[in-house]
């Protein structure tokens, strides 16, 4: 297949290049790029950040986790092509040169190439946009004070530039199979081929090359099925396409259940979030996929499709046992939706870091409560269990009790009749079932209007 | 002759970025995985053990040399010469000589046309293994008696049982404090290039290029004349790279001896991270009598040492910690024995405090201890015990030690003057922390934010907040005194260019920058003239690592020797030509003042170059005052010590064990500074570091003896939004009482130990859920907090 992109301002075609070639190897072993560095090759560190821009706009993105096809007729901007055509520097380069951002350097194009692209969408949670770049001799301080520094400057115009480059024209490639143009021809190419691995955002997908050294065989991307990527909100439903990423998520989240929102903020990194998609987050099965137990509480559907045969069910059911889902040879995820409702849901996520960490325990707590009463009780866990499972027992302990201390007590005793977690370098079985149990105390306190997170705390 | 002595000292003491910032900003930095090969480059990857203890009975290595680009495939028998790669004990084979001590332990080294090649053929080795039971645990090791060294070690002064015997009071517990993984950003890396004739020209990423080059040459069989190492920076070391790049370089050389082709070797982040060693995990168990008000009068320490599976560095580390056992406090008797246990795991090396901060933890939490059973404030029990300033030590030391101490001086429960000595019998002469203290407590708001959090954990069920104080004292000097001397190499060319060499290595502290202004001020020139050059051992041979926080002392003593050298060259020649006294002629401001005359360095350069003057020098240094003899424990180890203090603020949920830190105030003693925001940045990252080793960061081993914990998804350093919202950090405006370069004072280590006071903070705010002292383990997790305030508070 051939592959078209813009990198820094020029156009690039590539021929016979390997599909499963990261774009941070191209760039170090093909370009001699080599400012774009290798710090983990998995994502967690964000030395490797690029930015990609598409009509959707700029991010960045670990090129560790990034397959040379998903980056069709995109814009690529490596730390290289950051200063402007005569050398210029741009601001943030500026602004880490004053205010000493750089110690070892190492990790210093991908934090550049993060608060470009922050600049350049006009992003002041630092915080936030620098969550997936690890520093290890900085401590940060300094980073952030150059962050701040060139918040109201104006984006140069060579960065700007990029935003103009559009997708070249599909008749211009042989884009299938490997690179379907609609959720038809995904169908079409999967339901022929059911032994290809699907790639979606690669979050995942890409350490079994980049870790696993495996060689993936035939490999579908969907990166171009852009019906897939479709957010639909009514007054009565949400519907969420497979291929929405989890900042375009976090985004249409946010306003309808903010806790869901501030868990996705939490949920790995700005430049993950950037490529990791609902579909693929469901679809891969893990007991520690952070989305299906928030969806299982808001009692979403999941939708399936294979060939030309759709079929629905409640989110939960897809989960069969450990590695296994309910899923067809040749069926993949098209959509999950879920009715509008009450914002009641909190999401409450457990893990040794705050940012860009797997949850040891993930509860998302649903409750109904009318004059007093539980009326309806949906809650899900991830991380205690070998899928992401609802505490039934819990459920039905609450379900037509008063809202009282001590029918939370009740409910809490029923745990164990739920869950019996496993113990890993993540936490212990002890701490996930009596921290799960002592989320449902939170839940309550939170309602109840007291301060429950410590990242509430602000002095 | 010095004739500028006087003069303005030019660049030096001023804040200038990094010299390599703006190579960093825009990508044009270059570390080794990023320099041009030349065509037919080979790349290596080791194929390691997955067993933690036993024997190879069978090695099959068809399947690797059948895969894909694989180019040679090497084990221990193919080695030409040693086969070792141990800094000193001569106990570390390269490849497993049929022993397998640790799981990651390379067996084999494969040679192939790619690093992917490499990596994936690595994988396909098939290996059998008599297997024996591994000694994992310091238990496990106590019980084996696995110890390196005869017994454990004992440093003692006066008799610790007798005084804790006879005092009023007694704590005693016991710490588990945990490892660390150094997460340089940049993992190990080398490459080699045949040259002619055998040599071999290396580049590593290395602390210790010598050390390099004396592995190297060891291992390809040539006198260290015929392997040259350079390296220009490293993408960060911590420690992690003064003897941990051994193993690459040496099989870089070795492969590229063996092939004739250039090779190159870099480990994949997890590789890394199981196969290299990390900071040594400690158990350490306390006894401690003390008074009324918590004045200790005998204190006795037991260190558990997990040293891995090889010697390294452990000696020193393990000295270094209970160099550190007595930190900022004169305790009357002590007593501190160290096991250095050998186990089957990864061989743990330096980190960034080589033992000290383990050390200063053990009394840190003795005196938390304290002022939780006495309910004092932690702060004043600190005060109490703290040396006595030198100006007290002085007048104790004149009047025999017994006379009452002038009322403005701290407060002790005799009133007497302390016995200022440690430990290990060294006078503490320099001591800082009383001034400092009072200034930080003063500018933390300390008191007032302490009442005010009591005020609010009263308000408050699930959550809680604590206030933690530490200072920290930390000796200058590697305890190896032989390790203490450092050279350079200086030219000036005929236009005035300067070109600079030392035997630092720069890995981002600034090393290199604070040096240059050092040149750059004895020759009274701007920055733009001085070249900074990469360590090269072929320019300054016999160089220590860049370790002990001791690369600018040394190094640049060193420089400043060579710049007078060439510069009173030069000013005996031009006082020659202008008729003055060699002593009068002045250099600064880019310019040369001699007689009547004055002229730009490039001037004088040329008229030197031209007057068939030798403008190269090399500068040698040897720090002075220092002795040691590790056995006994007694002698001078450091030449000064580096002070610092920090409050730091932190919140914690009952519920999950969450927790955050939401200020920091430090005030740090750099001496006179040489550069007052590169050294900032060392205390702010250096504090984050630390307290991350104590909070998130977690190494866990299985019951096999692999580690679980081999990547940055479940090995957690310090993201942006875990350093403190409010962090101010300030320097204290002394200068160094030795005489150090420009009076400033080292900065590369004493920082991390800061970070002990979001411990302290975290164990305060512990306290406020109970009557219970909470005998915080490290690192303090999510997990560790809510099993230590269920202790505390419900008693489970």
């Amino acid at each position: 297949m051939e592959i078209t992109f813009h990198l820094n301002g020029e156009e690039v075609t590539l021929s016979g290049v390997s599909p499963t070639t990261t774009l941070l190897d191209w760039l170090r072993e093909d370009r001699y790029l080599t400012g774009t560095k290798e710090g983990c090759n998995e994502g967690d560190c964000g030395a490797c950040s690029v930015m990609v821009t598409d009509d959707r706009g700029a991010k960045a993105l670990n090129a560790c986790l990034l397959f040379l096809p998903q980056l069709n007729g995109k814009a690529i901007r490596t730390v290289e092509g950051v200063s402007g055509p005569d050398g210029e520097l741009h601001p943030v380069q500026e602004a880490m040169i004053t205010h000493h951002g750089s110690q070892c350097g190492f990790c210093t194009p991908g934090f550049v190439i993060a608060m470009v692209t922050a600049h350049n969408n006009g992003a002041k949670d630092h915080d936030v946009q620098l969550a997936g770049n690890l520093c290890r001799c900085t401590g940060y301080a300094p980073i952030i004070r150059a962050a701040e520094a060139v918040e109201d400057m104006p984006v140069p115009a060579w960065i700007a530039k990029d935003a103009a480059v559009r997708e070249p024209a599909p008749a211009a490639q042989n884009h299938t199979p490997y690179a379907p143009r609609s959720s038809d021809e995904l169908a079409a190419a999967y339901v022929q081929n059911p032994e290809a691995v699907l790639i979606a955002g690669a979050t995942d997908v890409a350490l079994w090359v980049t870790k696993g050294l495996r060689d993936l065989g035939d490999v579908i991307f969907l990166e171009g099925c852009t019906d897939l990527k479709q957010i639909e909100i009514t007054d009565d439903q949400v519907r969420l396409g497979a291929m929405v990423d989890m900042n375009a998520m976090r985004q249409a989240i946010a306003p309808l259940h903010p806790s869901y929102g501030e868990m996705i903020r939490r949920y790995a990194s700005q430049q993950v979030r950037g490529a990791a998609t609902l579909g693929g987050n469901i679809a891969n099965g893990s007991p520690i996929g952070d989305n299906p137990p928030a969806l299982i509480a808001l009692g979403a559907t999941l939708h399936l499709r294979q060939g030309d045969t759709r079929r629905s069910m409640p989110l939960e059911d897809f989960f069969v046992a450990y590695g296994k889902q309910d899923r067809l040879p040749g069926e993949f995820v098209e959509a999950v939706s879920f009715a509008r409702q009450p914002d009641s849901l909190r999401c409450y996520k457990l893990s040794k870091r705050f940012d860009q960490d797997i949850s040891a325990v993930l509860g998302a707590f649903n409750l109904t409560i009318v004059d007093g009463t539980v009326t309806g009780a949906r809650i899900a866990f991830g991380g205690m269990a070998a899928t992401p499972k609802r505490a039934s027992h819990v459920e039905a302990a609450l379900l037509g009790q008063p809202w009282t201390p001590e029918t939370i007590r009740a409910a809490q005793a029923e745990f164990d009749k739920d869950f019996t977690p496993m113990s890993d370098m993540r936490a212990s079985a002890l701490y996930r079932l009596e921290s799960a149990r002592n989320l449902l105390a939170r839940y309550y306190a939170e309602l109840n209007g007291e301060i429950v997170s410590v990242l509430e705390v602000v002095l | 002759m010095s004739a500028l002595s006087q003069s303005n000292p030019g660049p030096v003491a001023k804040s200038l970025p990094h010299d390599a910032a703006k190579l960093h900003v825009t990508g044009a930095a270059r570390y080794v995985d990023d320099i041009p090969m030349p065509a037919g480059c080979l790349h290596l990857a080791f194929g390691t053990s997955t067993l933690a203890r036993g024997r190879i009975t069978a090695m099959d290595l068809a399947a690797v040399r059948a895969s894909a680009g694989v180019v040679r495939v090497l084990v221990a028998q193919d080695l030409p010469f040693t086969n070792d790669v141990s800094p000193a004990a001569h106990d570390e084979p390269l490849l497993s000589d049929g022993r397998v001590h640790y799981v990651g332990q390379p067996l084999f080294l494969v040679v192939a046309s790619s690093h992917r090649a490499a990596r994936v053929a690595a994988r396909k080795g098939q290996i059998d293994y008599a297997e024996e039971t591994p000694i994992l645990t310091v238990d496990q090791a106590l019980a084996a008696d696995s110890r390196f060294e005869d017994g454990p070690r004992i440093y003692q002064k006066g008799d610790a049982a007798a005084a804790i015997a006879a005092a009023p009071h007694l704590v005693e517990g016991v710490m588990e404090l945990g490892g660390q993984e150094h997460f340089y950003l940049e993992g190990q890396a080398a490459l080699a290039l045949p040259q002619e004739g055998g040599d071999m020209l290396v580049t590593s990423s290395t602390q210790h290029p010598t050390e390099i080059q004396h592995k190297v040459a060891e291992a390809i069989g040539v006198p260290m004349h015929g392997v040259r190492v350079e390296i220009r920076r490293m993408g960060g070391g911590f420690g992690g790279k003064e003897s941990q790049g051994n193993a690459l370089a040496v099989s870089c050389a070795i492969a590229a001896r063996a092939t004739g082709k250039p090779c190159k070797m870099r480990y994949d982040r997890d590789d890394d991270m199981v196969i290299t060693g990390k900071r040594h995990d400690f158990r350490i168990s306390y006894r401690a009598g003390f008074g009324d008000d918590g004045s200790l009068s005998g204190v006795e320490f037991t260190h558990l040492v997990r040293c891995g599976w090889a010697q390294d560095l452990s000696l020193p580390v393990a000295d270094r910690a209970m160099l550190h056992a007595d930190n900022a406090y004169a305790i009357p008797a002590i007593r501190i024995e160290s096991h250095r246990l050998k186990t089957n795991t990864q061989s743990a090396t330096a980190y960034r405090g080589f033992g000290g901060p383990q050390g200063m933890v053990g009394i840190e939490r003795v005196l938390d201890h304290i002022a939780h059973d006495l309910g004092l404030d932690p702060v004043t029990v600190r005060q109490i015990n703290y040396y006595d300033a030198p100006e007290a030590a002085k007048s104790a030391a004149k009047q025999g030690g017994a006379a009452p101490r002038p009322a403005a001086s701290p407060r002790s429960s005799s009133g007497k003057k302390k016995d200022n000595t440690t430990p290990y019998g060294m006078e503490v002469s320099d001591f800082e922390l009383h001034g400092m203290t009072a200034r930080l407590l003063e500018t933390s708001d300390y008191q007032a934010r302490r009442a005010e959090i009591a005020a609010w954990n009263k308000t408050q069920d699930q959550l809680k907040r604590g206030i933690g104080f530490s200072p920290v004292k930390f000796g200058i000097s590697f305890t190896l005194t032989h390790l203490n001397q450092a050279g350079a190499l200086v030219h000036v060319y005929q236009d005035g260019s300067i070109h600079l060499n030392h035997g630092g290595t720069e890995m981002g502290q600034g090393l290199f920058q604070k040096v240059a202004q050092v040149a750059a001020s004895r020759f009274g020139v701007g920055m733009e003239l001085v070249k900074i050059t990469a360590t090269d051992t072929a320019k300054v041979p016999n160089t220590s690592a860049t370790a002990a926080s001791s690369g600018t002392d040394l190094n640049g003593m060193a420089v400043k020797a060579a710049c007078d050298t060439i510069r009173d060259r030069m000013a005996v020649y031009l006082a020659e030509h202008h008729q003055c006294s060699p002593a009068s002629v002045r250099f600064e401001d880019g310019r040369v003042i001699a007689g009547g005359d004055e002229m730009s360095f490039e001037q004088a350069a040329s008229l030197c170059y031209q007057g068939r003057i030798s403008l190269s020098a090399t500068g040698f240094y040897k720090t002075p005052k220092v002795e040691w003899d590790r056995i006994k424990g007694q002698g001078r180890p450091f030449f000064y010590f580096a002070y610092g203090a920090a409050v730091t603020e932190v919140v914690v949920d009952r519920l999950s064990g969450e927790n955050r830190i939401l200020r920091c105030d430090i005030l740090h003693d750099a001496g006179a500074s040489l550069n007052p925001d590169l050294d900032i940045g060392q205390i702010e990252g250096g504090y984050v570091q630390g307290a991350g080793w104590l909070t998130t960061e977690e190494l866990v081993w299985d019951g096999n003896g692999r580690l679980s914990t081999p990547a940055p998804s479940t090995y957690k350093i310090p993201a942006c939004s875990d350093r403190p919202d409010v962090f101010n950090v300030a320097l204290w405006d002394g200068q160094n009482r030795e005489d150090s370069i420009y009076r400033s004072k080292a900065v590369g280590e004493p920082p991390f130990m800061l970070g002990i006071s979001a411990y302290l903070a975290l164990s305060h705010a512990v306290s406020a859920y109970g009557e219970a002292y909470p005998a915080l383990d490290a690192p303090a997790t999510a997990e560790q907090l809510w099993t230590t305030i269920r202790r505390v508070r419900d008693g489970v």
